[in-house]
C-alpha cells in the first residue's frame, strides 16, 4: 500500500497559538485517485491543504509525497499544485503566459513552454485560447485553466481548495461531473477539499470526513452514507432525522430509546452498545421512511407511527415532506414517493410511517 | 424644466473647478508666457521674439543647472522608488491590523511638521558640529569635525526625505489590492522570490509605481527649499535660478522662460517616462 500511495500523512498536526487546527491526522492517497476531504467551516481542512501545499509547517508528523519527506520543503519545490478557492489566475498575463508561468520558473525553452501549453489547453478543452486576457473567459473555463496551469506540470499530486465555491449552482453540477472526467483522463491524484457533501460524494473515490481537526472516518461515498461512524458523520453526509433520547432496551445490536418528546423508536448501532439510561441519538435518512395511508402490518421491532402533515416541500424527485408527532411535536423529514399515492397530500392530514430499524443508527451522546 | 434644473445644477458644480483652471492656471500661464516672449529693448520698450530662451541656451551655467536639476530629480526619484517599495511591500503585505495602521500613521507623523523645520532637522543631524559629526569624532571614526552638509548627498537625502510619503501611499494602496493567493500561486507554480516579484508583484504594482514617481518626480523637480538650505550656495538647483531672476534680477521676462521651461521639461520627462512604462495617465493617476 505504501509503495502505491502518493500522499502519505502521518500523526500530522498543527498548532496556533490558542488551538490545534489539525490534530493527529493519518491517512494515505493512493495513486491515481480522487480523495476527497469534507467537513464544515473552521474544521481545519485548509490548514491541512496548506501543509500538502507547503504553506504551512506541521508542528510534528510527517507528510510523504512520493515517498519523499516534505518537511522543510517550500511551496515551490514540492511535485503538488494547487488550484485555489479564487482560482488565482494571474490577471497580468493572458492565458498562455498564466499557463506557461510554471515551465517558464523551470526554465523549459520557449517553443517547448509554447507546444506543450497548446496540448494542456486542448486537453481541458479550451485549444487557442492563449492569447486572450483573464477577465474575457467565463467562470468554467477560469476553472479549467486554472487546472491546465497546474497539470501542465505534471503534478504527482493535484490539490484543489474548494474551487467550485465561487460558481453559480448550474455551473457547479456541470463541472463537478467534468472535474471528475478529468481527473480520470489525466490518472493524477486530486486531493480536493470541500464543505459541500454532494460534490465529495459524487466524485471522490475515497472521501475523508474532518471535525474539530481530526478525521472521524475515511471511506468511499456509499460507506460514509450507510455505515457512518459516528454521530457527527450520520448528521454531515447525507439528509438525516436526529433524535434524542434516553436508553430503554438494548436487544443485541437493537436499541430503544425514548425521545425527549416521548416517542419510543429504534435504531442499529454498530459503534458500541449504549448502557440503559445513557442518552443516545437515532439517526434516520428521509428515504428509509416509508409513508402509509393505512396503519402497517408490521413485523416486530418495525418503527411505526401516526403523524400530522406539517408541510410538503415539492422538488420533483427530491421532495419532501414534513410531519409533525401528534404528542411529542416532533418532526421528521420523509421522503415523498413519486408514485402518485400521495399526490394531494395537504396539511393537516395524517399518515403513517413504518422503518426498519437496521436502516436507522443509533450512537451514544458524546460526552459522558 | 427639471432638465434645465439639472443642467443649472451641473455648471454650477462645474463653476469652482472652471474658475480654478481658468484664473489659476490658465490665465497665469498665459500671462508668464506672453512675459517670456517679450524681449527688453530700452527703458520701457519691448519686443516680441524668443530671445530670452536663447539666453538660456547660450549661458552654460543655465543649462547646465537645468540637466544637473533633472537628473538629480530623476535619480531622487528612483532613489525613492527602491527605499520605498520595500516598506510598502512590508506594510501591506505583511503586517495584519493594527500594526499595518500604527506603521503607515509613522510614516505619516513628519508631514504634520512643516517641511521647512523637518529640513532643519537634517540640518542640526547633518551639520560641521551637529549630531552625526559628533557622534562619529566621539566613536574616533573622524579626528576633526566634519561638514555633512551643502553637498549633492545631503540635497538628495533631504529630497528622499521630503518626498517618499508621496511614494509610500499609493504602492501601499496597490500593493494591498494585490491578492494574497496570486503571491502564493506562484510560489506553488515552482516560482522563486524574485521571479514572483518581477512577474506578479511589479507588473500589479506598475500604476502605483508610475503614480509614485510622477509625483516625487515633480515635487524634487519644483522644490525651493531643501536644495537651497541643505545645498547650500552651490546647490544650483532650476527653481532657484528662477528665484534670482525674479526677486534678485528683476528680469521678469527670463524668469518666466526659465519658468516654461520647467514646464516643458517637467511633462516631456513624465511624457517619456509613462510610454517606458507602458502606462496611461488615466490609468496611473486617475484611481
Amino acid at each position: 500500500m505504501t509503495s502505491t500511495a502518493d500522499l502519505v500523512c502521518r500523526d500530522l498536526t498543527k498548532d496556533f497559538t490558542d488551538f490545534r487546527a489539525v490534530d493527529h491526522v493519518n491517512f494515505e492517497v493512493p495513486n491515481g485517485s480522487f480523495f476527497s476531504i469534507l467537513g464544515p467551516s473552521g474544521c481545519g481542512k485548509t490548514t491541512l491543504l496548506r501543509m500538502i501545499a507547503g504553506f504551512q509547517f506541521p508542528t510534528s508528523g510527517d507528510l510523504l509525497i512520493k515517498g519523499k519527506s516534505m518537511i522543510g520543503v517550500g511551496p515551490n519545490k514540492r511535485p503538488v499544485s494547487m488550484v485555489f478557492q479564487h482560482l488565482a489566475l494571474f490577471p497580468m498575463m493572458n492565458i498562455g503566459k498564466n499557463v506557461g508561468f510554471g515551465l517558464r520558473q523551470r526554465g523549459v525553452a520557449e517553443a517547448e513552454i509554447k507546444t506543450r501549453v497548446g496540448r494542456i489547453l486542448e486537453r481541458v478543452g479550451l485549444p487557442g485560447i492563449q492569447d486572450r486576457s483573464v477577465d474575457q473567459l467565463s467562470g468554467g473555463q477560469k476553472q479549467r485553466v486554472a487546472i491546465a496551469r497546474c497539470m501542465v506540470l505534471e503534478p504527482d499530486v493535484l490539490l484543489l481548495d474548494e474551487p467550485l465555491g465561487a460558481l453559480d449552482l448550474k455551473l457547479r453540477e456541470h463541472m463537478k461531473i467534468e472535474l471528475k472526467t478529468l481527473q480520470a483522463e489525466f490518472n493524477t491524484t486530486f486531493v480536493y477539499i470541500t464543505h459541500d457533501q454532494s460534490e465529495a460524494l459524487v466524485m471522490s473515490d475515497n472521501i475523508a470526513v474532518m471535525n474539530n481537526g481530526r478525521f472521524d472516518q475515511i471511506g468511499t461515498a456509499e460507506e460514509l452514507y450507510y455505515e457512518p461512524s459516528n454521530a457527527f458523520v450520520a448528521g454531515f453526509v447525507g439528509d438525516a432525522n436526529r433524535f434524542d433520547g434516553k436508553v430503554v432496551g438494548v436487544d443485541g445490536q437493537i436499541v430503544s430509546i425514548v425521545t425527549d418528546g416521548g416517542a419510543e423508536m429504534r435504531g442499529k448501532t454498530t459503534a458500541g452498545v449504549p448502557a440503559m439510561g445513557q442518552r443516545a441519538q437515532i439517526f434516520v435518512r428521509p428515504e428509509a421512511i416509508a409513508l402509509l395511508k393505512d396503519p402497517a402490518q408490521t413485523a416486530d421491532h418495525m418503527n411505526t407511527g401516526e403523524w400530522i402533515v406539517d408541510s410538503v416541500l415539492f422538488n420533483g424527485a427530491n421532495s419532501l415532506v414534513i410531519l409533525r408527532h401528534p404528542k411529542s411535536g416532533e418532526t421528521i423529514h420523509a421522503t415523498l414517493p413519486q408514485t402518485g399515492t400521495f399526490l394531494g397530500l395537504s396539511k393537516g392530514q395524517s399518515v403513517h410511517t413504518s422503518w426498519a430499524p437496521e436502516q436507522a443508527r443509533c450512537f451514544a451522546t458524546e460526552g459522558q | 424644466m427639471r432638465s434645465d434644473q439639472s443642467k443649472l445644477g451641473f455648471y454650477l458644480l462645474l463653476s469652482p473647478l472652471l474658475l480654478w483652471l481658468v484664473t489659476l492656471i490658465i490665465l497665469p500661464h498665459m500671462g508668464l508666457f506672453a512675459v517670456s516672449i517679450s524681449e527688453k529693448v530700452g527703458v520701457r520698450e519691448y519686443e516680441t521674439g524668443f530671445g530670452n530662451y536663447a539666453v538660456f541656451f547660450n549661458e552654460p551655467l543655465y543649462w547646465r543647472t537645468f540637466a544637473r536639476t533633472a537628473i538629480m530629480s530623476i535619480m531622487t526619484t528612483v532613489l525613492t522608488l527602491l527605499l520605498g517599495f520595500p516598506i510598502a511591500y512590508y506594510i501591506a503585505k505583511l503586517m495584519r491590523g493594527r500594526a499595518k495602521t500604527t506603521l503607515f500613521l509613522m510614516c505619516l507623523i513628519p508631514f504634520w511638521v512643516s517641511e521647512l523645520v523637518r529640513t532643519f532637522g537634517w540640518m542640526i543631524l547633518l551639520r560641521e558640529t551637529g549630531v552625526l559629526s559628533n557622534f562619529l569624532q566621539f566613536t574616533g571614526v573622524i579626528d576633526g569635525p566634519v561638514e555633512f552638509l551643502y553637498n549633492d548627498a545631503a540635497i538628495m537625502v533631504g529630497l528622499v526625505y521630503t518626498s517618499i510619503l508621496f511614494m509610500i501611499v499609493p504602492l501601499v494602496t496597490t500593493l494591498d489590492s494585490l491578492d494574497d493567493s496570486l503571491i502564493e500561486a506562484g510560489y506553488d507554480l515552482g516560482g522563486s522570490g524574485f521571479s514572483i516579484l518581477r512577474e506578479i508583484v511589479i507588473p500589479h504594482a506598475m500604476p502605483g509605481i508610475v503614480s509614485g514617481c510622477i509625483v516625487v518626480f515633480m515635487l524634487s523637480l519644483g522644490n525651493y527649499l531643501t536644495p537651497i538650505l541643505l545645498g547650500g550656495k552651490d546647490s544650483l538647483w532650476f527653481t532657484g535660478l528662477i528665484y534670482t531672476q525674479f526677486i534678485t534680477r528683476f528680469n521678469w521676462e527670463l524668469g518666466s522662460a526659465f519658468g516654461f521651461l520647467l514646464l516643458a521639461l517637467s511633462s516631456t520627462i513624465v511624457f517619456l517616462g509613462l510610454k517606458l512604462s507602458r502606462q496611461s495617465l488615466t490609468n496611473t493617476m486617475g484611481r
